[in-house]
């Protein structure tokens, strides 16, 4: 029991999670599109390839990177049993974040975020209630284009967070931050695409594990 | 049911005193399901049931009834029986009723036992809800696929006007309770508005199951007011029968054709039993409007109320018995001359701290 919990730990890359997406695959669903350069946030420069005709263009070589590190991440989560909560609050997405969060056999929180759901679990909920392990942001802001409350209340429980930044959002408290587009519709869809593969590979990678160990 | 032996042995060892636990629902519904976590559980339910069950035997037994054949209704008789109540409000009184219906469904525990939710927006709050408008814009995206498929090869239908006057959507409330949820008013609003934005859509008959179950049928509230044909008596004279009130006087009046207007009311001629002009001319109004003074011949009975108020009684009887007479457009005539209406006026009760139904005591400045 242990050494299924401790052998993925010793791979960089146990999941393998690099195939799963490529520079071209990122530009053909405008990943690397941003803000105007007046919505832009000051910690995400760093992120920023350069500008043109007044719109920031997002450097897709460290968003593969950042997004290896947390499809990686969740690859981990997954495999060990872990929940996992999607949440946007953009309303063009909402349904496709929760129907992709049904397929994976995740949950999903897309509609208004009622203030202690978090912090206030057990009176809102019920003794014995579990906490989301991971909160995936596919879009980090809320529809007064202010940080999600989640991400500070997240913090507070020490819940990891994987978020896709644009160029307007505080890349501050998400512990994966991915600097991307999450205006369009292909990007979104790519998006949950690399995280409904990646969660149902280590679930079977899991399952089979178990299985093996069984076996033996 | 059967007074007897057993029921006035009920103080003796054998029946236990009929402990009538579940008294009364409450007045306004609350949505109980919907408060919190559980406030039953399923150990105290199963008590309840025991105890019911073997109150309802007791109670067969009180009555002197089979206690295997004892239905819902026999207890309710039963109960009305033992513990006659003077409250106006039906849900006041004393009732034994299944558990089930009293405690109304409890949400279970929505997790398993490794902790993880069982339903995929458990982390919402408002599980059911969210599904809700989940599934039915899931639904509408279907419609409109397929609408864009038709439009694509040029079949598309043309909407047809449906009569929505027969059917409404879910209350709150109602939504409330299959739901066991609580909603807030700007939630149903949406739900609402989504259901609508649903059926503006010409393909909408894919979907007609799924909304069905939202939308309640109203009866209609229009009943067109059937005029009775005319009967012919023995001596081939065609009658018909019309009643009417006032107040508290009641008349039955039967007017025969080919009269020569001879009005009886009791046995008695009218010019004997309203001696006042003012009674008379109530009585030939109806006659008078239609032109029909002379021709037809009036028997009636009338009982109660006062002078005027039996004259007006016979007045809408008689109305009411010439439609059979008279063609739609005369009756629809009639109608809006206020022949056909009952005279809705009652005597208005006496208040307390006043002298009569509106006048006040006299007001003394000191």
């Amino acid at each position: 029991d242990d050494k299924l919990l401790s052998e993925p730990l010793s791979h960089p890359d146990f999941f393998n999670v690099k195939e799963l997406f490529s520079l071209k695959d990122l530009f053909d669903a405008r990943v690397h599109l941003g803000h105007k350069k007046g919505c832009r946030h000051r910690f995400m420069e760093p992120y920023i390839f350069g500008c043109r005709l007044d719109q920031d263009i997002i450097d897709l070589d460290q968003t593969m990177q950042h997004l290896q590190l947390a499809l990686n991440f969740t690859a981990h989560i997954a495999y060990r049993k872990g929940i996992i909560l999607f949440i946007s609050r953009k309303r063009q997405f909402c349904h496709l974040v929760e129907s992709t969060a049904r397929e994976c056999g995740e949950y999903a929180h897309t509609r208004y975020w009622q203030g202690g759901l978090l912090t206030n679990a057990h009176i809102q909920f019920g003794p014995g209630v579990r906490l989301p392990d991971l909160l995936i942001f596919l879009s980090s802001l809320n529809n007064i284009f202010e940080p999600h409350v989640a991400i500070r209340d997240a913090a507070k429980m020490n819940i990891p967070t994987v978020g896709v930044v644009d160029t307007n959002c505080n890349p501050c408290l998400i512990s994966y931050p991915i600097p991307g587009n999450d205006d369009s519709p292909t990007a979104m869809e790519l998006y949950c695409k690399l995280f409904r593969m990646t969660i149902i590979r280590a679930k079977d990678k899991r399952r089979q594990s178990e299985v093996f160990n069984e076996l033996r | 049911l059967r007074l007897g032996g057993r029921w006035s042995a009920a103080g003796g060892p054998r029946a236990q005193a009929l402990r009538l636990i579940y008294t009364t629902t409450p007045v306004q519904r609350k949505n109980v399901g919907a408060s919190g976590p559980e406030k039953y559980t399923e150990e105290f339910i199963k008590k309840q049931i025991e105890e019911f069950n073997l109150g309802k035997r007791h109670l067969a037994n009180m009555m002197g009834e089979d206690p295997e054949t004892f239905t819902q209704e026999d207890i309710d008789r039963a109960v009305a029986y033992l513990f006659p109540s003077g409250l106006f409000d039906k849900q006041a009184r004393p009732m034994m009723k299944h558990p089930t219906e009293i405690f109304p469904e409890q949400r279970k525990i929505q997790w398993g036992e490794d902790g993880r939710p069982f339903h995929f927006l458990f982390y919402t709050g408002k599980q059911s809800y969210y599904s809700l408008m989940h599934e039915t814009y899931e639904k509408l995206l279907n419609v409109q696929k397929y609408q864009d498929q038709l439009t694509a090869q040029d079949l598309l239908p043309q909407k047809e006007k449906k009569n929505l006057a027969g059917s409404r959507w879910l209350t709150k409330i109602e939504l409330e309770e299959m739901l066991l949820e609580k909603l807030s008013d700007d939630d149903y609003s949406r739900f609402i508005q989504l259901l609508e934005k649903l059926m503006t859509l010409p393909c909408v008959d894919m979907e007609e199951k799924h909304i069905r179950k939202f939308s309640k049928e109203v009866p209609t509230q229009l009943k067109k007011v059937v005029i009775e044909p005319l009967k012919y008596d023995e001596r081939g004279v065609a009658f018909s029968t019309g009643e009417g009130t006032r107040k508290t006087a009641k008349a039955t009046v039967v007017v025969y054709d080919n009269g020569t207007g001879k009005i009886t009311v009791n046995g008695i001629d009218i010019l004997h039993y309203f001696p006042v002009l003012q009674d008379r001319e109530q009585l030939l109004f109806p006659f008078q409007f239609l032109d029909r003074v002379g021709k037809h011949d009036m028997v009636c009975t009338v009982s109660g109320g006062g002078r005027s108020t039996q004259a007006g009684a016979i007045r809408l009887a008689s109305a009411k018995a010439l439609r059979s007479f008279v063609t739609e457009k005369e009756v629809e005539f009639m109608r809006q001359a206020g022949l056909l209406t009952l005279d809705p006026r009652v005597k208005e009760r006496k208040k307390p701290g006043q002298e009569g139904a509106r006048r006040k005591f006299t007001w003394k400045k000191r």
